[in-house]
């Protein structure tokens, strides 16, 4: 087989990266991915899509990933429902120093054209009105933030970029990429031998491994990060729940479900999925705490997915100076999903050599050499 | 008897016409159809659909039934209210 890009990984970071190429007329595109469409994190994440970030770059990724949501179902001309629906964040500011933080959050957001506001306790009551809001100072609220459903959006994405061309092969793990005098020759897969000179790493938990096939070593790690789904019920809430020191985060889903999620302290570096009880006590404890009547809602089911963290909590997209022809787009840190449009138009602008849509050294490899202070986002549970 | 009015997963409403059109569209994972239609996503957890649905699928393919993988089985067992996981977590520390 012969390819004029690989790209390993059909999570929603690899098939906006596949559609995007595609569009701008590349042809010889084919994905692999070692398991099913979304197997990985895209297919694990809590389904949420924000802007209210504490860095420029992650707003500025984050509210053109939205305007895309907006009119995605059109834009790739999907049959089913992406379950799209903007009710909004709501961001709760526990302690102090989080209400200062936040204040200044706002600031930098709305500077940004993300309509994003500072409530009081009452005004947060208003639009949650089951939130215990003596355990809170104050909150954030964005009503254009919400919901999407991550495996119909990834699906959108494939149907899109298989219509321009792109091929696609799952349950192919990628073995071994052959390198002679620092070009790309090969890739070879479980059943496949690829002549390629480009690759693309979007594997997500597995970024790193791929980075090292080819002698890349990008700084990110993986973690396990649990989540739980309940029994659905009619709506009761309209935005996402959001607390970074109380260490959660809760969405009802236009499903009726609701979602939750939490990270570990201390957590080991690795790429375990498996589910545990502790997460089980430490979720029900917080969210019974903050929100009392979810505490009546049965749990459906619970699993994990791994964040595939970078030194800044910011992604890397980026191409690589030791091996020309290697791009990466991966260290989202928990955030793939709701940046992936972005992900592959930025990718896309540097594989191409155009002028990026945004000034985006802040996402290079580069910006781990220069050991210089990074700028580091706090906003992630 | 019309394939539309033949209930494969009750809890989420999902027919046999249903998992035949993702056939014709070329999804026969089983792990991808759960996505894409919610089948096994409800309170049974796919014990009363996944071995209906193994069997379309090794028809369609033309493969054994043992041959076809289910989908990943997930805790809890059965439904367990979030208070009741919170009064036994603060009763055992």
């Amino acid at each position: 087989m012969r390819a004029n890009y690989v790209i390993i990984g059909a999570g929603i970071s690899g098939c906006s990266i596949a559609y995007n190429l595609a569009l701008k007329g590349v042809k010889d595109i084919v994905v692999f991915d070692k398991s099913y469409l979304t197997s990985g994190a895209t297919g694990r994440c809590g389904a949420g899509v924000r802007q209210q970030w504490g860095t420029k770059m992650n707003c500025e990724l984050a509210k053109a990933s939205i305007d895309f949501f907006e009119t995605a179902k059109e834009t790739l001309d999907y049959p089913g429902d992406l379950e799209f629906k903007q009710d909004g964040y709501l961001i709760l500011a526990v302690t102090e120093d989080e209400d200062k933080e936040f204040s200044k959050n706002v600031v930098l957001q709305n500077s940004l054209g993300i309509s994003s506001r500072k409530l009081t306790k009452e005004e947060a009551k208003k639009i949650v009105p089951h939130l215990d809001t003596s355990k809170i100072i104050s909150a954030t609220f964005c009503p254009t933030d919400g919901h999407l459903n991550p495996f119909t959006t990834t699906d959108a994405f494939y149907n899109a970029a298989k219509r321009l061309g792109v091929k696609f092969y799952f349950k192919e793990e990628v073995k071994e990429i052959v390198i002679v005098d620092n070009k790309i020759e090969k890739v070879i897969t479980t059943n496949y031998i690829v002549e390629a000179a480009n690759v693309i790493n979007a594997a997500g938990g597995y970024s790193r491994e791929v980075g090292l096939l080819a002698g890349v070593d990008i700084p990110v790690y993986s973690e396990r990060h649990e989540i739980l789904v309940t029994e659905p019920i009619e709506k009761i809430q309209g935005p996402m729940v959001m607390s970074f020191s109380r260490n959660i985060y809760c969405q009802q889903v236009p499903h009726g479900s609701f979602i939750m999620g939490r990270s570990e302290i201390g957590v080991a570096r690795n790429h375990s999925t498996i589910s545990s009880w502790k997460f089980l006590d430490e979720m029900a404890k917080t969210v019974c705490d903050l929100l009392p009547p979810v505490g009546d809602l049965r749990v459906t089911r619970q699993w994990a997915g791994l964040y595939n963290m970078s030194p800044d909590r910011q992604p890397i997209i980026s191409k690589t100076d030791e091996l020309p022809g290697f791009y990466i787009a991966c260290g989202f840190s928990g955030h793939g999903f709701m940046f992936a449009p972005v992900t592959g138009i930025l990718l896309s602008e540097i594989i191409l050599g155009e002028e990026p849509s945004f000034d985006i050294h802040e996402l290079s490899m580069d910006r781990f050499k220069e050991k210089r202070d990074y700028t580091y986002e706090k906003s992630v549970v | 008897m019309n394939k539309e009015n033949i209930i494969i997963c009750r809890c989420e409403d999902v027919t046999l016409a249903d998992i035949h059109h993702l056939f014709d569209l070329g999804y026969t994972d089983i792990e991808e159809i759960k996505r894409i239609l919610r089948v096994g996503m409800g309170p049974c957890q796919g014990n009363t659909c996944n071995l209906l649905i193994q069997r379309e699928v090794a028809k369609f393919l033309g493969v054994k039934v043992e041959d076809v993988k289910t989908q990943k089985v997930r805790p809890l067992v059965t439904g367990v209210k979030l208070k009741a996981i919170r009064d036994g977590a603060v009763d055992e520390s």
